[in-house]
């Protein structure tokens, strides 16, 4: 297969963005990669554009969403593909412009992942997702992603002895370095006395599904986020003088039972396993040879189990290395650099785009004062799709000096 | 200062209202909150503090400062009866600001309430204060609210579980307008305001003397670049 690089990168900042329309905040981002990537003015050298969104059509009234920004972009005759994968729709769509490259249909993709979501209400925004759960064995008995998350944040507690403390470090960690990212919808500090250790915290940090409280969850954001990508063996890689190309060295993805308890174990999370394998063998390297990671955190959790998931720390042993600083952004491990979905907020179609946007940003030494990651080599994202029934896991590696 | 007879004729007549007693609250950020009521000679700083947000459209500061800058500004001038301001102070300086007033002694009529410091539920800790000076210290029964944002919508009316009593339109309105009605009441509000209300009392003198001279703030997320002249 061909080798793909990524020679662009935009993002908007995440919040809310209920002012625009949704092909707005995707033209916004798909603006800053194009001169980001320096090719505004040469902008037909794109042949495909893929966009990602989960719900368009139900929050926005919206379709055709994909030939709406080539035409709001002015890049007609561009092929255009909207991709949904729930919420790893971004990281899918990585993939498919990937793809589409090494296979040799093209030299040029866009990838634009975006959504809007406070357009609703958050009872309406969490009944939106909710309708990726299996409809009659899930979603009619009422069941939604935050309540899926509590019940493995309690199953977890359970068995490898989590507190809801831990779980506060998390989300301490991620707002350190959210604070310091300009896209990051909550740009506040927060500390463990405030939501844990304080009276006031039950107050603070109410229970939204216990046991995770609000800042075990992640915000409700609109926002979008870009890349360009070019096959390294191009002609057209002449066109991309402005930055070095970030090497896309592994994708993997793989999917599990829709309903969760059909699992044999709800706590394995197989598909998160099996596509970090993929995007590890693809790119040869090992759990150890990862610089960084951006993970999928819609639930403080998450991070932790997907780390131990992707071979970073043994299973139940995630929180210990949060307590000793392992994940930190001067860490070993440092894990959500962008301060995660926990703090840098989830508009679902974005999500996976903005992670390997963080990675491009980190492995180009561009992150903010006291937020990059000391001589990066090789950074992973992983995208989480429902829970945990479809994953994408990509690895970028900034490639030879 | 003498009041003239015409000037007193202008006046609406008042309750006397039990003050709220000062609390601190520690925010999510680590920043300690004191929320204090404010004095008719603090107007000054209070108006200064909402004028800047009257120009920003965006999630409806416009209608709500200047709504509030009309309030604030009746209640100095005795045209409003029965109102309270409460502010929440980080540092002295203002953070938020929420008004009311008692329609009687038995009924609150909720008018605004303001973030300026936003992403550390400032709104809602005012918000919650402002009830609990309601119907916990000056023993109404009920508070009639009404939203004039989805923000507020999502915080009252939905996270609340306010009674809606549109239907008792027109028999009910709210002073703000036709916009629905809601109400909190005492029952409803004994269920939720242990996971809704906080904050500690006494507030230690040394940190409630830090509350003492407002300041206005020196920021404002809302307005990119603001700068106080």
């Amino acid at each position: 297969m061909r080798e793909v690089s990524i020679v662009g990168i935009g993002h908007t900042v995440f919040g809310n963005l209920s002012d625009f329309d949704l092909v707005d905040v995707m033209g916004f981002a798909s603006g800053n990669a194009l001169d980001d990537a320096g090719i505004r003015e040469e902008r037909e050298i794109i042949e495909q554009v893929f966009v990602a969104n989960m719900g368009g059509g139900i929050l926005n009234h919206q379709t055709g969403i994909a030939s709406s920004l080539v035409s709001r972009m002015d890049m007609e005759p561009a092929m255009a593909e909207l991709i949904e994968n729930g919420p790893a729709s971004g990281a899918s769509a990585v993939k498919m412009g990937y793809m589409a490259i090494a296979s040799g249909m093209v030299d040029v993709v866009m990838v634009t992942g975006g959504e809007l979501m406070r357009t609703v209400t958050g009872w309406e925004g969490t009944d939106f997702v909710a309708s990726l759960l299996h409809p009659e064995a899930e979603y009619n008995y009422g069941l939604t992603l935050p309540a899926y998350g509590g019940m493995f944040t309690r199953m977890y507690m359970e068995r490898y002895g989590l507190t809801e403390r831990d779980l506060g470090l998390v989300a301490v960690k991620d707002h350190q370095n959210g604070e310091k990212n300009p896209y990051a919808h909550v740009r506040v500090p927060c500390t463990i006395d405030a939501i844990h250790d304080n009276e006031n915290a039950h107050v603070i940090n109410n229970y939204i599904a216990e046991p995770l409280r609000m800042y075990g969850m992640c915000p409700v954001s609109d926002g979008a986020a870009s890349l360009i990508l070019c096959a390294n063996d191009s002609p057209k890689m002449k066109y991309f003088t402005k930055e070095k190309p970030i090497l896309i060295s592994g994708i993997g993805s793989a999917t599990d039972t829709h309903c969760v308890h059909n699992r044999k174990d709800p706590l394995i999370l197989d598909a998160v396993r099996l596509a970090a394998e993929r995007a590890y063998a693809m790119a040869e390297l090992k759990p150890a040879d990862i610089s960084f990671a951006e993970l999928h955190d819609a639930f403080v959790i998450l991070e932790l189990a997907i780390s131990e998931e992707i071979g970073f720390f043994p299973r139940g042993k995630a929180a210990e290395a949060v307590r000793n600083g392992v994940t930190a952004i001067d860490g070993a491990k440092p894990v959500n650099t962008s301060g995660g979905l926990k703090s840098k907020g989830h508009p679902v179609g974005a999500t996976g785009v903005s992670q390997v946007f963080e990675l491009v940003k980190q492995l180009r030494e561009q992150g903010e004062e006291g937020r990059q990651v000391k001589n990066p080599k090789h950074g992973m994202a992983v995208n989480f799709g429902g829970f945990g029934n479809n994953v994408v896991a990509i690895i970028c590696s900034k490639g030879e000096e | 200062m003498a009041i003239d007879k015409m000037e007193q004729s202008l006046r609406p007549p008042q309750l006397e209202l039990k003050s709220f007693p000062s609390k601190i609250i520690t925010l999510a950020s680590g920043e300690e909150m004191i929320v204090r009521e404010a004095k008719r000679e603090e107007v000054g700083v209070i108006l200064g503090t909402i004028q800047p947000l009257m120009g920003v459209q965006k999630d409806f500061y416009d209608i709500v400062a200047s709504r509030m800058y009309a309030e604030v500004l009746g209640w100095y001038e005795y045209r409003v009866a029965n109102e309270f301001v409460l502010v929440g102070v980080i540092k002295g300086e203002i953070a938020g600001i929420v008004n009311s007033r008692l329609a009687d002694g038995k009924t609150g009529m909720s008018f605004h309430t303001m973030t300026i410091k936003r992403g550390l539920r400032i709104g809602a800790q005012l918000f919650a204060a402002k009830m609990e000076h309601h119907i916990d210290i000056l023993g109404n029964d009920e508070v009639h609210i009404v939203a004039e944002s989805p923000i507020g919508f999502k915080r009252w009316m939905i996270e609340y579980a306010l009674e809606d009593r549109s239907d008792q339109y027109p028999l009910l309105r709210h002073e703000l307008g036709g916009v629905p009605t809601f109400t909190l009441t005492r029952e409803l509000w004994d269920r939720v305001k242990a996971d809704k209300c906080t904050g500690f009392r006494p507030v230690p003198p040394e940190k409630l003397a830090t509350a003492l001279k407002l300041k206005m703030p020196s920021e404002y997320p809302q307005i990119p670049g603001f700068k106080r002249g």
